[in-house]
């Protein structure tokens, strides 16, 4: 059964491991994966605890769903107090480890302290067993997992591993499995460095059993045929997510030079259609792979073309990528793209933020706010591609003034560096913004400010609002399902009115997803016809027997969100605070976007009207003007007596 | 003459590697989710991209059939695969050690042997298999599409050649 997984408590600083199994209440009230360690982040974290120190605690699951016939339920969960953010830091990541995990008996771990020398973790059938890891320590990510397999002389084991940008606790260091599969986001690799954790290797050979397995196989065909029907779906199962850089680009909705620009222009050479080019000239016309389970493989997979990586073998790039070596630092060389995705990967960095620090430095630079003293010689001009790779070893490496200050994090570096330089961060919570700009989309502007790890499009980001769906359409998704609403919907991504109830909504069908442990390409994220509330109590149902009705899954999902904005209010989030709060940079109302379709040229958001969605939005929380949680809405998510130590 | 029957057929370059296959197999067979389980593995180069699916050939000649001791082995021509009968099957694993594919499977908590019975005629493998790489065919189609896929190679060198020798010479 996938209700018999246990939680297992590992303790590095004394080697003391204990099991447990997790009680079907508890089951009930957080499902599992995300919403479950956001509880256990909570009960277990002292307040004010130091990200990079023994006392933090690093939670690593699958969902409830995992290794079932639920479709895609490869996503691991990694969680802890951000290293980057000093809030909830949340990375969810493909791959196999989740499911060889929950075969090896497990769904949650919950690891404390610090190893005295580097380990790694081996769990095996219901065993946990500490071992050495000074011989893996330097290694890249993927030398870390194909050694760890000799090590054990079992081909088919997962890991997740760090490289050695996490053991240098660079503070947007990420988790790694397979050859890219990556929790990215808020340093989840830097609390594993600092921790001398190298890895966590599972393998396992129990049974999950099915709780009603003819129907969940009929089910899950219908499932897979509803996904894989979706054009958006055909069209990741092609080109990747770099088809959704390809699209909001030629519309203008791309962050380009730091924030200059929202519109990278002569890009033919980095968009999607080139580099499928690439994957079938270097690797064939079948290139694209998939995660557990998953009918979408969206994961192209390419050998770099040129250049002195030249026939190096590598999988994506994502659109992240694209924005991390393309958009953000003005590159438009496929070399680039290519060896800077791979370089990442190797050394265990979040693309994302790495690309997104660079651009900033970049612009610190050309405004003389850098210079070629703190760069240590480097010309750190936009376009410059050497520059640009060299600053992501440096980083990795925390080599010279810069490298290291960045290596630091966006708001740290800002105070290393001086000057008026944090005024161009483009960050919320410490966490850079994604490569999109959101100047002409009030409602992943409100999204990116309201995410709880940070600037953060995979949180609660309405991505259908860019459609421009009739209306109808988006009252069948966002009206009663399960939850009643007749206020203003809007076709219009311009619009204010109506976002805030999208916000809310998409908050807790990604929570829900996240519990569930399914990918996001399998719900209501980019494809307007895809499964939801509605579908998951039949998933849950045939796969564990567990009853739930909708309106208790999103039930699960509020009290879920809720458990993390309680944490991140613990840590000191204030609701205009440019650093701790849910607010935007200055240049999203100030500056206006210069490039794009007539829709998004010369827009800004609007302050009044932005704090006016933000009320709005936590009035749909049940929170008070300030952030914080009303009396009456803890109690009615039950989370009254938190934290309750249950487990 | 009749017909040979269907056979799968594999066509690993199309394979994308997700498993879903070992998963649905598992479910069906034995109710469980386990890949362990799973009559067809996704053998895989990880560092290279390469994903290939292994499963039960249903030999004609079955090198376990020729090796079982106790003749639990058989063919059942009906639907032209290779079937185990679990009670004169006495767990010897000679099977398991002869076939040249590792097809064969030992269940180490039921100490028998399993194998692909092509699920009575809907392999679910193939059934879950967006992307065909898997596939349930007439036994002839096999040898006809890697003709063709030869074939097209030759195509498109010759038309190449007639390309280079169409453009004009300065």
């Amino acid at each position: 059964m996938a209700l018999n997984r246990k939680i297992a408590y590992i303790d590095l600083s004394t080697g003391k491991i204990e099991i447990k199994p997790i009680p079907l209440d508890i089951r009930r009230k957080f499902l599992g994966g995300r919403g479950l360690d956001a509880y256990l982040l909570y009960n277990h974290t002292p307040k004010g605890c130091d990200p990079l120190g023994p006392e933090n605690v690093l939670l690593v699951s699958g969902g409830i769903l995992t290794a079932t016939l639920a479709s895609a339920t490869a996503r691991t969960h990694v969680m802890a107090k951000s290293p980057l953010s000093g809030m909830v830091g949340s990375a969810n990541m493909g791959g196999f480890f989740a499911p060889e995990l929950a075969w090896a008996g497990f769904h949650h771990l919950v690891i404390k302290g610090k190893a005295e020398k580097p380990v790694y973790l081996w769990i095996h059938n219901g065993k946990i067993e500490i071992r050495d890891a000074r011989n893996l320590w330097g290694k890249t990510t993927t030398e870390t997992q194909w050694a760890i397999r000799e090590e054990l002389g079992d081909d088919d084991v997962k890991s997740m591993v760090i490289g050695p940008a996490g053991e240098n606790k660079v503070r947007f260091a990420n988790v790694m499995t397979g050859i890219k599969n990556a929790g990215g986001r808020t340093g989840m690799g830097a609390v594993m460095g600092s921790k001398n954790l190298k890895a966590i290797a599972a393998r396992g050979t129990l049974d999950i059993k099915i709780a009603h397995p003819k129907e969940a196989l009929e089910y899950n065909k219908r499932f897979i045929d509803q996904i894989t029907s979706a054009k958006v779906n055909q069209t990741q199962g092609t080109l990747g997510t770099p088809f959704i850089w390809g699209a909001t680009n030629s519309w203008g909705g791309i962050r380009c030079r730091n924030f200059q620009y929202n519109q990278e222009l002569y890009c033919d050479d980095i968009e999607p259609e080139a580099i499928d080019e690439v994957c079938t000239e270097t690797v064939g016309p079948y290139h694209m792979a998939g995660c557990f389970a998953c009918q979408v493989h969206c994961r192209a997979k390419y050998r770099i073309p040129t250049g002195p990586y030249a026939g190096v073998y590598d999988e994506g790039p994502e659109y992240t990528s694209q924005g991390a070596f393309c958009g953000e630092p003005d590159c438009r060389s496929m070399e680039t793209l290519l060896t800077g995705n791979h370089l990442v990967n190797q050394w265990g960095l979040d693309n994302l933020e790495t690309g997104s620090l660079i651009a900033w430095a970049m612009e610190l630079y050309e405004l003389g706010i850098l210079t070629s003293k703190e760069t240590d010689g480097l010309d750190l001009r936009f376009g410059n591609d050497e520059a640009l790779l060299e600053m992501v070893r440096r980083i990795a490496f925390r080599e010279g003034f810069l490298g290291n200050a960045l290596a630091e994090g966006g708001i740290p570096a800002s105070e290393m560096i001086g000057k008026n330089s944090f005024d161009y961060l483009i960050q919320v919570k410490g966490v850079s913004n994604l490569h999109s700009d959101e100047r002409a989309t009030p409602a992943l502007a409100l999204n990116i400010a309201t995410a709880s790890r940070g600037s953060d499009h995979l949180r609660s980001r309405p991505a259908i609002d860019l459609y421009h769906l009739p209306e109808e359409v988006l009252r069948k998704i966002y009206s009663n399902n399960p939850v009643p609403y007749d206020g203003p919907l809007s076709s219009e991504h311009t619009e204010y009115a109506g976002k805030p109830w999208q916000v809310f909504w998409q908050e807790n069908c990604y929570m829900a997803v996240d519990c569930l442990g399914i990918c996001k390409y399998h719900t209501t994220f980019l494809g307007a016809t895809l499964p939801n509330f509605q579908d998951w109590p039949k998933v849950l149902y045939y796969n564990t027997g567990l009853e739930f009705t909708p309106k208790e899954i999103w039930d699960v999902a509020e009290r879920c969100n809720m458990i993390e904005r309680l944490f991140n209010l613990r840590e000191g989030l204030t609701r205009e605070d440019l650093k701790k709060g849910d607010m935007l940079n200055h240049r999203y109302f100030d500056e206006p976007t210069r490039r794009g379709a007539p829709d998004v040229v010369g827009r800004v958001i609007d302050r009044e009207k932005f704090r006016k969605m933000i009320d709005e939005f936590y009035g749909y929380k049940g929170l008070d003007e300030n952030g914080v949680p009303k009396p009456e809405t803890l109690k009615r998510l039950g989370l009254e007596n938190e934290p309750s130590h249950l487990l | 003459m009749e017909p040979m029957g269907k056979v799968l057929a594999i066509y690993p370059e199309k394979c994308t590697g997700c498993r879903l296959c070992e998963l649905v197999c598992s479910v069906y067979h034995d109710g469980v989710s386990n890949a362990t389980r799973s009559r067809i593995k996704i053998v895989k180069w990880e560092a290279e991209g390469v994903y290939v699916p292994m499963s039960c050939q249903q030999c004609q000649d079955a090198p376990c059939k020729i090796v079982c001791p106790v003749k639990a082995i058989y063919r059942d021509e009906a639907l032209s695969r290779v079937m185990v009968d679990h009670d004169k099957c006495i767990g010897c694993r000679s099977c398991v050690a002869v076939c040249p594919f590792g097809a064969m499977g030992f269940n180490v908590i039921e100490r028998k042997n399993f194998k692909c019975d092509l699920c009575d005629g809907d392999p679910q493998c193939v059934r879950f298999c967006e992307v065909k790489a898997v596939d349930y065919v007439d036994a002839d189609r096999v040898s006809v599409l890697k003709k063709k896929e030869a074939a097209e190679k030759i195509t498109a060198a010759r038309r190449e050649a007639a390309a280079l020798m169409a453009e004009p010479r300065y």
